[in-house]
């Protein structure tokens, strides 16, 4: 009947948990195969305009805007197609939706914290969206001739980078989803969200074009950590003091959203279950 | 080492629900100020179950059920009494209560509505630490028994509800839970479901002596499966006690079934004896205030020729029906 689970088996559990849910996503995308390319379609069709409109800039402007040449804007946006990828991340109106619909209660029925389901589904989810991306980035590097020079140590370093900023943006968004249990209407503050990612995360333009207020803003926020950065350093752009000041903050700010979700979390859980759903 | 046991000591529920006017003047009057109403939902009710019970919890829509449900599983936090399910305060969620209790409501669906039932149970196995042998014999044997070998391979948006309710129920005791909170789990079911549901939370039951609270609008659930009701009417408990005890308080009527030898075509006048309920050439049903019975079964078989005559309480869904509609009392 029951089983009670120490510290090694509970690990044990998280582990297959993330398994067995990474699978489970994999197979949720493979249910819904034009949806899902759609919906990398609907992906692509942002830095495909950044990536056209910075283009043609760079001819007016005789060759480079803010040091960027044509063929950096091509890199810079292609990379922008492949990080998207893996910073894709359960968004704050899922957990408006979960409550709604029902689907938390069931949840917080189980063992294992939500956190760790949405973990394991990112995870499987992640994987089909790379799949989906390789043709298309296949495609964009063909057709945009993309100028970039990684040294073999940015190379090396990127999936660690990326992995970090997939969590950065993961954590956070998990953060800002739980204001939720507070307001039934948090649509204008999910509105909020994206807008100041899409200024201070490099999602719009490259943070060195942006006017120095907005990049000492950025500084303060994690946003950079998600986009900007991995994609500058696979550019080539990034030195190795930067790179060691990059994955500093991208740890921090993983542990700083985790403190804040395991602080607010409990207090989330405990008004969810006074009013009710 | 747990008992299965669940223990409510005088448990409430108050819930301060918004109200205000209809119109535009009051929506903007609300937004100085905001005026709330208190709604006891559950308004303290106690009572112990035995580990192995199932016990149907009745009572109309509205009357607390869910939420007494709710609170027993964990969801939701009572406003004040004591609770203890399987030796658990529900409230605290620990891992060890999760692990032994399920809660199926018949209108929701836990499973993963894109994917085949058989890969969400498999998010089970490792969600509950499940042995991978064990979880096999179990699932296989649920499977068998649901007769839904097939239907688990198909993803579950494409099942019948029926069929999703069956498979939901199989996910819901894969981790053999020793405490069952099933709410509504027939609803909307056709009759060769809902007794198939039924035979298997019985046979589940059987196998590991679980404790099972039951809602259900179906009689027919609770006749079957409970031989204890717990009633409940506007968060108040109204009884407890065994199904036949129900009937015996809070049936004021008998339902008489008279059979009667040819009559020469001649229609004797019934509504003398009491309320005609159907009538026939030779058959007779009649309901009777509870204290006239044995009067008017006298006077029936004297004045007319009986060959057969039964005296019945009357079915257990107009009981219940009218224990809801009685004023509100006090126990």
């Amino acid at each position: 009947m029951p089983r009670v689970q120490g510290f090694a088996q509970r690990v044990k559990t998280n582990l297959q948990v993330y398994a067995v849910g990474g699978r489970i996503a994999i197979l949720e995308r493979l249910q819904y195969p034009l949806a899902s390319l759609m919906f990398m379609v609907n992906v692509l069709i942002e830095p495909i305009i950044y990536l056209v409109v910075w283009s043609s800039a760079t001819v007016a402007q005789g060759g480079a805007v803010g040091g960027y040449t044509a063929g950096q804007f091509a890199g810079y946006y292609i990379i922008w197609t492949f990080v998207r990828q893996f910073n894709l991340a359960v968004g704050p109106d899922n957990f408006n939706w979960r409550i709604k619909n029902g689907t938390l209660a069931g949840e917080l029925l189980r063992p294992v914290h939500p956190i760790d389901i949405d973990l394991a589904w990112n995870l499987g989810f992640k994987v089909m969206q790379v799949v989906y991306w390789i043709p298309i980035g296949v495609i964009l590097w063909l057709m945009f001739k993309p100028e970039v020079n990684p040294q073999a140590w940015q190379l090396l370093a990127f999936p660690i980078v990326l992995l970090l900023a997939a969590y950065v943006r993961f954590f956070v968004m998990w953060l800002v989803g739980l204001m939720c249990f507070w307001t039934e209407r948090i649509d204008s503050l999910i509105e909020l969200y994206f807008a100041a990612e899409l200024l201070f995360s490099g999602r719009l333009v490259p943070l060195e074009i942006m006017p120095a207020w907005a990049q000492n803003v950025a500084g303060y926020l994690p946003f950079q950590w998600t986009f900007y950065f991995p994609i500058e350093l696979l550019l080539g752009r990034v030195t190795i003091n930067e790179f060691g000041i990059g994955v500093f903050a991208q740890v921090a700010w993983i542990l700083a959203a985790y403190v804040g979700i395991r602080l607010i979390w409990v207090r989330a859980v405990r008004r969810f279950t006074a009013v009710g759903a | 080492m747990s008992t299965n046991s669940i223990t409510v000591k005088d448990l409430r529920k108050t819930y301060k629900v918004p109200e205000r006017e209809a119109g535009l003047k009051a929506a903007i009057k609300s937004l100085v100020a905001r005026k709330t109403k208190d709604v006891h939902a559950v308004d303290g009710i106690s009572f112990q179950i035995e580990p192995g019970e199932i016990v149907g919890f009745l009572g109309p829509n509205g009357a607390g059920k869910t939420t007494t449900l709710k609170m027993l599983s964990g969801l939701l936090y009572p406003t004040s009494g004591e609770l203890s399910v399987a030796g658990h305060v529900p409230q605290k969620r620990e891992r060890e209560f999760l692990q032994q209790i399920t809660l199926v409501m018949g209108q929701r669906s836990q499973l993963n509505w894109d994917i085949p039932a058989i890969d969400s149970y498999d998010l089970y196995r490792a969600i509950y630490g499940i042995p991978q042998e064990q979880f096999i014999a179990d699932r296989d044997k649920m499977i068998e028994v649901m007769q839904l070998k097939d239907l688990v391979k198909k993803p579950v948006r494409n099942l019948s509800l029926g069929e999703r309710m069956k498979a939901e129920m199989v996910g819901a005791l894969l981790h053999q839970p020793g405490v069952l909170f099933l709410d509504e789990p027939t609803i909307g079911l056709d009759v060769t479901m809902q007794r198939r549901i039924r035979a298997f939370i019985q046979e589940y039951n059987q196998r590991y002596n679980a404790t099972v609270l039951l809602t259900s609008h179906y009689m027919a659930d609770v006749q079957a499966l409970c031989k204890r009701v717990i009633v409940i009417h506007h968060g108040k408990l109204l009884f407890d006690g065994d199904l036949t005890q129900l009937v015996e308080r809070f049936s004021a009527q008998k339902t008489l079934v008279l059979t009667m030898s040819d009559m020469n075509g001649k229609t004797p006048d019934m509504a003398q004896y009491g309320t005609v309920v159907t009538q026939e050439p030779n058959r007779v049903v009649l309901r009777v205030a509870k204290s006239d019975a044995p009067q008017v079964t006298a006077r029936l078989l004297a004045d007319l020729p009986v060959t057969d005559l039964t005296v019945d309480d009357p079915p257990i869904e107009e009981v219940i029906e009218s224990v809801f509609d009685a004023p509100e009392t006090s126990e």
